[in-house]
């Protein structure tokens, strides 16, 4: 439970029609401590999103090994994918409810932390697009992960609301911590929620240099701190600005 | 005034009469014993229903229908999800399937009469073997169209065999399952009179043919009547609300 280590030496698409091979993920070697919030930032198709499968199962074509001290089973994921993938012919009621065991008073409690109390018989198809995005995280965080993946789940919000769903996000968390696999492009979004960095190069995909945020918490909705640390990354780890 | 003509149920009354008024004209025009008037056919429908032929007739027809429509659509939705999954199975029966679907029904019939004899089986049988392939056809499509991003959402949240089929396949197979009840009923309707008329001793197509012997018109139109009126019952009061119950979700 307490500690996730992943070592992918090697993941690759073949392709038979075109005898084509390409390398995706090559030595990733990550470790994720318990309770943490892990930024994985990179450049879009650097395979990210192949690494999220991996780990929730999902992808099973690859070299290595993905294993946890104190358990021989695989970790309960929670994913939260790049579209909110909810079932449109049942209420968000029911999609939350389908994917976890949790008792309906857990879920009421999510419900009403991330604003949707009132929205709990309706259908996808009736909600915003940011609605439908915060109720695919009450969904990963209802059953109760291990850990929790999500796959720029922020991506095509307004600001405000991107800031507000972040912000809920953090509240969840607190309640009820795990760890979180959080794949970003946008740095700024990364310096606000995770305990440490992960940047990453592609073709093929491996890391660059972790960075722990030094930002306490309570601080971080200070704009100007955020922007002071990000240009101070730059001055540290000049090889990311290629990243970005 | 106007507004109350182009109502789409005064407009449906209006078109009715007049379809009924061509008719009448026409009988008493050509005054001809191939074509009656639409009072004598309903006083004839009224007869037969009195007398307890139709419905007698009726009912084994339905019965048939019935049967057969079952055993054809669970068989095709079963075979479909497969083929439509499997590759390589649908690879190796591809071909089986578009003879199938090929076969004049006639030859079907026949056939089935000559192996079976002219029992009840072999009447089934052949309106099973007319309907399958276009069930399976309908339903492998549509298994085909399914989702992967809900089905590895299912896969990640590691829903059951049994809630995966429930809540995430069958939903998506539905309209196609809807577009197979609807086609497959008006292909049984015709070929399940042909069924009868060639190898049964009751049914609507048996009576058929016997009134076609007798050159009994009125008495075809009026078996026509109760036929037609019969499957858009069935359209209004079972199709239609279980459709209209399968589409609240949408916007």
């Amino acid at each position: 439970m307490s500690h996730l280590s992943i070592n992918i030496t090697d993941k690759s698409y073949t392709n038979p029609s075109k005898n084509e091979h390409k390398q995706v993920i090559k030595n990733l070697q990550l470790n994720l401590n318990k309770h943490e919030f892990v930024c994985l930032v990179g450049p879009s198709g650097c395979g990210k999103t192949t690494l999220l499968n991996i780990l929730a199962g999902l992808d099973s074509d690859f070299l290595g090994s993905i294993s946890q001290t104190d358990s021989l089973t695989s970790p309960k994921v929670g994913y939260v994918f790049q579209n909110p993938r909810l079932l449109p012919w049942r209420t968000v009621q029911e999609n939350i409810e389908l994917a976890s065991e949790a008792k309906i008073e857990a879920i009421e409690f999510l419900l009403k932390i991330m604003g949707l109390e009132k929205e709990k018989q309706s259908f996808p198809a009736h909600l915003s697009l940011g609605m439908n995005r915060r109720v695919a995280i009450i969904r990963a965080f209802a059953t109760d992960p291990d850990l929790l993946l999500m796959d720029e789940p922020f991506v095509s919000l307004d600001p405000p609301t991107a800031r507000l769903a972040q912000q809920l996000l953090i509240n969840l968390w607190s309640e009820r911590p795990h760890k979180i696999l959080f794949v970003t492009h946008d740095l700024r979004e990364a310096i606000t929620l995770a305990d440490r960095l992960v940047f990453l190069h592609s073709n093929p995909m491996s890391v660059i240099t972790e960075v722990p945020i030094s930002i306490p918490r309570q601080e971080r909705k200070q704009e100007t701190k955020i922007e002071k640390f990000k240009q101070q990354l730059f001055i540290d780890y000049p090889e990311i600005t290629t990243l970005l | 005034m106007k507004g109350f003509i182009f109502r789409p149920a005064v407009l449906t009354t209006l078109s009715s009469l007049f379809f009924l008024a061509v008719w009448h004209i026409l009988a008493t025009y050509l005054n001809s014993l191939t074509l009656p008037s639409p009072a004598t056919v309903f006083l004839v429908l009224i007869e037969e229903v009195q007398s307890g032929q139709l419905p007698h007739h009726l009912s084994k027809t339905l019965t048939r229908l019935s049967i057969s429509f079952s055993i054809s659509m669970i068989l095709g939705c079963a075979i479909g999800i497969l083929l439509g999954c499997h590759q390589k199975l649908n690879a190796f029966f591809d071909n089986w399937l578009i003879i199938f679907l090929n076969i004049p029904a006639l030859v079907t019939i026949i056939l089935c009469y000559v192996w079976f004899g002219l029992v009840e089986t072999a009447a089934i049988l052949a309106v099973v073997i007319n309907k399958l392939p276009n069930v399976i056809v309908t339903i492998r499509e549509g298994t085909r169209s399914l989702d992967t991003e809900l089905l590895e959402m299912a896969k990640c949240y590691r829903f059951s065999k049994s809630k995966t089929l429930r809540h995430v396949i069958w939903p998506q197979l539905h309209p196609f399952v809807m577009a197979a009840t609807r086609s497959g009923l008006a292909l049984i309707w015709k070929i399940i009179l042909v069924v009868e008329m060639l190898g049964r001793s009751d049914g609507m197509g048996y009576q058929l043919h016997l009134f076609f012997q007798l050159f009994d018109v009125a008495s075809i139109l009026a078996y026509t009547i109760a036929f037609v009126t019969l499957i858009q019952g069935i359209e209004f009061f079972i199709l239609k609300p279980i459709d209209n119950r399968a589409q609240r979700w949408r916007k």
